[in-house]
């Protein structure tokens, strides 16, 4: 058990698995959200989420207690609350604005060793270290959704971030039951600029009618041995996410070979977004 | 409350994520794909809500939910103990 604190910005999905697996591991957590209801609805997510935890375990015993894990996270809309944290993970909105207001006011307020890492799949690394006066100490970490679940991370190396931050990070994910890769710093990482590609590249064949979306699907899990087809993927992501992360890609690179498909681009107008919205590739 | 009271609910709840007229009430609704652990969280939620009792973190196991003989068989305990 450490006495060490971690603070978690934004109570999204991502944060409230973050924060839920930093706390099952025995860290304190300062979970920190500009909207006391969403702050409400992660801790009743977390608490529900460790309950079930032990809903297919025969032995009872290895299974957290709901109210010691949820004991563990100060739950608070007042960033002051992070003046002892060691480390910050970030997980707000995937928007520019909504970073570039966080990380000034986590370098006023944390302390000057504390590190930050930017959870995101699409943003520079090293642009949002030049945010804070600690670009050193600024590092990227992609969790996987469910965090609690997903067994390895891609982590992110910017142009100023210090070996030392990188055994602070590996240490903190070491403890947090994580395994990790770590990659340098590019639009879309490897995670995103590969796999957005790829569906994209899916999208090119059912347009031009190479093969339905069944077919391309089948020839990832049984010719590859893939647990998913990448047009089974993208409704699992939503459509509407990956045409904004290939147009993310686009512009990052100012390069054609990432333009999104037409019938992509037409999906998303129709509403066809995939599995949250009931139809994409798919029916749901 | 009783079993005839019991069963209506409890297959009104089910019904929206299976076809209760397919289904037999020993059948395992995890094992067969029917459903997922989404569905547990959502049933053992209802069954709090719609019996008024809490379902204690020993109680939270598969072997009590896995079917609607099991479902209804845990809620009868449960009731009867309070």
């Amino acid at each position: 058990m450490t006495e060490k604190r971690v603070g978690v910005i934004g109570a999204g999905v991502m944060g409230r698995g973050v924060a839920q697996n930093l706390a099952q591991s025995g860290f304190n957590v300062v979970m920190v959200d500009i909207s006391e209801s969403v702050l409400d609805k992660a801790g009743k997510e977390i608490y529900n989420n460790v309950r079930f935890q032990g809903f297919m375990k025969k032995d009872k015993s290895q299974v957290d207690n709901p109210d010691t894990i949820l004991s563990r996270i100060l739950f608070t809309t007042d960033y002051e609350q992070l003046k002892d944290v060691y480390y910050v993970v970030e997980n707000v909105v995937e928007k520019w604005e909504a970073k570039s207001e966080v990380y000034p006011r986590l370098d006023k307020v944390c302390p000057e060793h504390a590190v930050f890492a930017v959870d995101t799949s699409c943003y520079s690394i090293t642009r949002v270290a030049a945010l804070t006066k600690r670009p050193d100490k600024i590092i990227g970490i992609h969790f996987m959704n469910p965090v609690p679940m997903k067994p390895t991370v891609e982590v992110i190396k910017g142009w100023h971030t210090s070996e030392e931050t990188i055994t602070i990070t590996t240490e903190l994910l070491a403890a947090m039951g994580k395994d990790w890769v770590i990659v340098n710093d590019s639009p879309g990482f490897v995670s995103n600029r590969v796999l957005m590609l790829t569906i994209n590249e899916a999208v090119f064949l059912l347009q031009e009618q190479v093969a339905n979306a069944k077919q391309v699907d089948d020839i990832f899990k049984k010719c590859f041995g893939h647990k998913m087809g990448p047009l089974e993927t993208a409704d699992l992501i939503g459509l509407d996410t990956i045409l904004y992360s290939i147009e993310v890609l686009q512009e990052s690179f100012n390069d054609s070979k990432y333009r999104p498909c037409a019938l992509l681009k037409k999906m998303v107008d129709a509403g066809l977004l995939g599995r949250k919205s009931g139809k994409g590739f798919y029916s749901y | 409350m009783n079993t005839e009271a019991i069963i209506p609910k409890l297959n009104q709840f089910v019904g929206q994520y299976v076809n209760i007229k397919e289904i037999t009430t020993d059948l395992d609704l995890f094992a067969s794909g029917r459903v997922n652990s989404l569905f547990a969280m959502q049933l053992v939620l209802f069954v709090e809500k719609e019996f008024g009792f809490k379902v204690e973190n020993e109680d939270l196991d598969y072997e009590n939910f896995k079917s609607i003989d099991a479902i209804l068989g845990f809620i009868q305990r449960k009731l009867a103990a309070a």
